[in-house]
């Protein structure tokens, strides 16, 4: 397939653009520049440009779509200010969240990863296997494999999903987990 | 899975702890919004107006005992987090009673008995900052939305009926079978190709054929067997297929 795409004639900026939009339009999860540059043969640069490109234009033309970087790839999505009238549409509500315990389960997993039962444990100060199995089946979080010390435990890391779910482009777009350090008084 | 949900209610200085039920060996316990002792105790310390760097150790102490007391009352697992927080509180306050060693008053600092607790106090915080930091992505996350999706092999699972699910249907019809006990008197029994025709003569007439009602209709396990087989034998001799709309839901035997 990719040979054939190379074969073809060298696109305009303007069709690459256009070409690009089609792709991620049609991937069921965010697309990745591997991706394209697989399926387009066109170098790295040239794809990262017209990517820029396109979120420009939706951004230009105050679109109710927008091109964004999630999860390690590129997505098309609605922009959050319409979500009402979208909810109208789709008769949807927000989907359950998880609760307190969860998401601070889920927290010390993202900053501390991998990370082991016992260790969520010691920062906690509470179990957290009923947050944990929640965390998996929700596939927010995945194994990481086993940690080589006694009794060889689990260790726990973030998806995908997690990154996608939480509107992250990477781990590193987490902020710093000194940034909470503020005090209760 | 059904969550059953045991609670215990009752007030106490307007907190209402009870106790959720999470699983078969785990119960979780919430003090009005508490998750664990860390959280009762940073609860406490801002209640008391205190600064985290300076706890009024034997202040806390008692109000963090009273609530145990309430904890007591239930006989829990996850209570013991809750008594070794206790435990390591009153130790740090007879510590604090006790005087400095004579010998050690020189020695450049003395390490307060409370630094440890403060550090996993201020390391908790962070987290329990953290997750909130979180919950307000995900809030923004979930108003957006990305497109439906696009009708594929992959995802229609209207084609993706495998003979495993088959199986898995055909088990669950020898289950049912295996309660009725028969007495099976004639022994009048059908061929295979007699199966198949008479599967085929049943498609043909309603074009298409629940393989439940199929199975349903069918008395003996050789019989079931029988037909099983001969569906198999359609499928890949004849243009016939089978589509499942979704998963564990009944399969549908049809012409192409």
């Amino acid at each position: 397939m990719a040979s054939e795409a190379t074969a073809k004639q060298r696109r305009t900026t303007g069709e690459l653009v256009a070409t690009v939009e089609a792709l991620i339009f049609v991937a069921d999860e965010p697309l990745t520049v591997r991706m394209m540059i697989n399926v387009l043969g066109e170098d790295k640069e040239t794809i990262e440009s017209a990517l820029d490109a396109l979120q420009a234009e939706y951004e230009e033309r105050e679109s109710g779509l927008q091109v964004r970087e999630i999860g390690g790839g590129w997505q098309i999505s609605t922009r959050t200010q319409y979500h009402e009238e979208i909810r109208e549409f789709l008769k949807t509500r927000p989907s359950a969240k998880l609760s307190l315990a969860s998401l601070e389960t889920l927290s010390v997993i993202a900053y501390k990863q991998p990370v082991t039962v016992p260790e969520i444990l010691e920062i906690r100060g509470v179990q957290s296997a009923s947050s944990i199995k929640t965390l998996l089946d929700k596939r927010l979080i995945v194994s990481k494999g086993r940690k080589e010390t006694v009794g060889r435990p689990m260790q726990y890391g973030t998806s995908k999903d997690f990154l996608i779910q939480f509107g992250l482009k990477d781990l590193s777009e987490l902020p710093s987990i000194e940034d909470f350090e503020d005090l209760v008084q | 899975m059904e969550q059953q949900n045991e609670q215990f209610e009752f007030d106490f200085e307007n907190v209402k702890p009870q106790i959720v039920r999470q699983s078969r060996d785990e119960f979780q316990l919430h003090m009005g919004e508490f998750d664990g002792p860390l959280d009762l105790l940073l609860y406490l310390i801002r209640r008391e107006e205190a600064n985290i760097f300076d706890i009024p150790i034997a202040r806390i102490t008692d109000e963090y005992l009273k609530y145990i007391s309430v904890l007591e009352k239930f006989d829990v697992a996850v209570a013991a987090e809750f008594l070794v927080m206790a435990a390591t509180l009153i130790e740090i306050k007879s510590k604090m009673l006790l005087p400095a060693e004579p010998g050690l008053e020189d020695e450049e600092e003395i390490q307060d008995p409370r630094q440890e607790l403060v550090d996993r106090l201020l390391e908790y915080q962070q987290y329990k900052n953290a997750a909130e930091m979180l919950w307000s992505r995900a809030t923004v996350e979930q108003a957006t939305f990305t497109r439906g999706t696009i009708e594929s092999d992959d995802n229609n699972l209207e084609v993706s009926a495998t003979i495993f699910d088959l199986f898995e249907h055909f088990q669950k019809i020898m289950e049912r079978h295996k309660e009725e006990v028969k007495l099976e008197i004639e022994r009048e029994e059908m061929t295979l190709a007699e199966m198949v025709a008479s599967i085929k003569a049943k498609i043909l007439k309603e074009k298409r054929l629940s393989v439940l009602e199929i199975f349903g209709q069918l008395k003996t396990r050789y019989e079931l067997v029988l037909a099983f087989i001969s569906i198999l034998e359609i499928v890949r001799i004849e243009s016939f297929r089978l589509r499942q709309k979704n998963t564990f839901e009944d399969i549908i035997l049809e012409t192409v």
